[in-house]
């Protein structure tokens, strides 16, 4: 890649992981807090569904790690298994967008 | 007399160690050590030195695992068990013996844009420069680098990608980059922001660790980081 495209690269996965530092503490306190709260799935679907916020909050939780963990895995391909170029950077955009349609599939089932 | 068993690498890359019985002097170094093998044992040994001052930077040597400039490494520092290994740099094409193939170590220099580029002539005025602004001081801490090779063979992401450009050679371009009056900036920051420049940098700092003149190219090329950055922002890159 060009040294532009790999600069954006790289803040794209530093910036995404500053988010999901934070994504992953507010989530990782929230289901322990729902289990030892005792709260059913259907409690959860209750608060969760038309939600905008939890939308938005897990909305993003999705797009960072669409972002930050194929970064990641270009990187031990080519680290790790030589893999590098058109190849590796197909394979990890296909990574993408498949962790991003995922995803958002499963935000909008518990928010929708 | 007290003797020590030093093991050293002979031959090309699919050579192997051989031991030697060495007697342990007094402030020896390894480098000492290293000659007397060679003028008292084994004529045929091949190394590489200069000074033996800790000057040239030509001597670093793989020390019991570790890059280290031998004339400035004494014995009683590394050989605490009475073992002493000596072996080529890594990362480097062994040539024979001790002596390794420092080519493509400066080739990347150069990939790195590290030569000066002259914005005026010796018949216009010195450029003027505060000892004390940022950039200057950014100069001075990465500047004394003698190119001796040792962090380039201590850093992990060589090992993992070859085409890396390494720390002395991205610590240069950090230096350039903050010379006032140099005017490639922007080619160089485009030449060190690839894939295998200074975004490919895990930030582990042996460099750092390694460095016998205890610079940081971790620290210049975090520099060049923010600085590709910046860049890239302003649309420069």
């Amino acid at each position: 890649m060009s040294a532009r495209t790999e600069t954006w690269t790289w803040l794209a996965q530093r910036a995404s992981a500053a988010v999901l530092a934070i994504c992953v503490v507010v989530h990782l306190a929230m289901m322990i807090g729902a289990v030892r709260g005792g709260l059913s799935a259907a409690d959860i679907l209750g608060r969760t569904r038309g939600s905008a916020a939890w939308a938005l909050f897990y909305g993003l939780f999705v797009v960072a790690v669409s972002i930050h963990a194929p970064l990641g895995l270009r990187t031990i391909a080519s680290e790790w298994l030589g893999w590098r170029g058109r190849g590796a950077d197909a394979a990890c955009a296909m990574i993408a967008l498949s962790l991003l349609a995922l995803g958002l599939l499963a935000v909008g089932a518990v928010t929708l | 007399m007290s003797m020590i068993e030093v093991r050293v690498w002979r031959g090309g890359p699919n050579g192997g160690y051989r031991a030697y019985t060495v007697p342990r002097e007094d402030a020896q170094t390894v480098l000492d050590v290293v000659t007397y093998i060679q003028r008292r044992l084994d004529p045929t040994l091949a190394y590489r030195f200069a000074c033996r001052v800790g000057m040239c930077g030509s001597c670093a040597m793989t020390v019991n695992g570790k890059p280290r400039w031998t004339c400035r490494t004494h014995v009683a520092d590394v050989a605490r068990d009475d073992r002493l290994e000596v072996g080529p740099l890594a990362h480097l094409p062994i040539v024979r013996d001790l002596v390794t193939d420092m080519r493509e170590f400066f080739d990347k220099w150069a990939r790195a844009r590290g030569q000066f580029q002259a914005t005026s002539t010796r018949r216009d005025e010195f450029a003027r420069v505060e000892p004390a602004s940022p950039s200057r001081r950014a100069v001075d801490a990465a500047i004394e680098c003698i190119g001796c090779g040792a962090c380039y063979a201590a850093c992990d992401v060589v090992a993992w990608n070859p085409a890396y450009l390494g720390p002395a050679a991205l610590n240069r371009a950090w230096t350039l980059v903050n010379d006032a009056r140099d005017g490639a900036r922007g080619e160089r920051l485009a030449a060190v922001a690839g894939d295998a420049g200074c975004h490919a940098c895990h930030t582990h700092e042996s460099c750092t660790e390694r460095c016998p003149k205890h610079l940081s190219p971790t620290a210049s090329i975090a520099g060049l980081k923010r600085a590709s950055v910046m860049a890239a922002f302003r649309g420069e890159l």
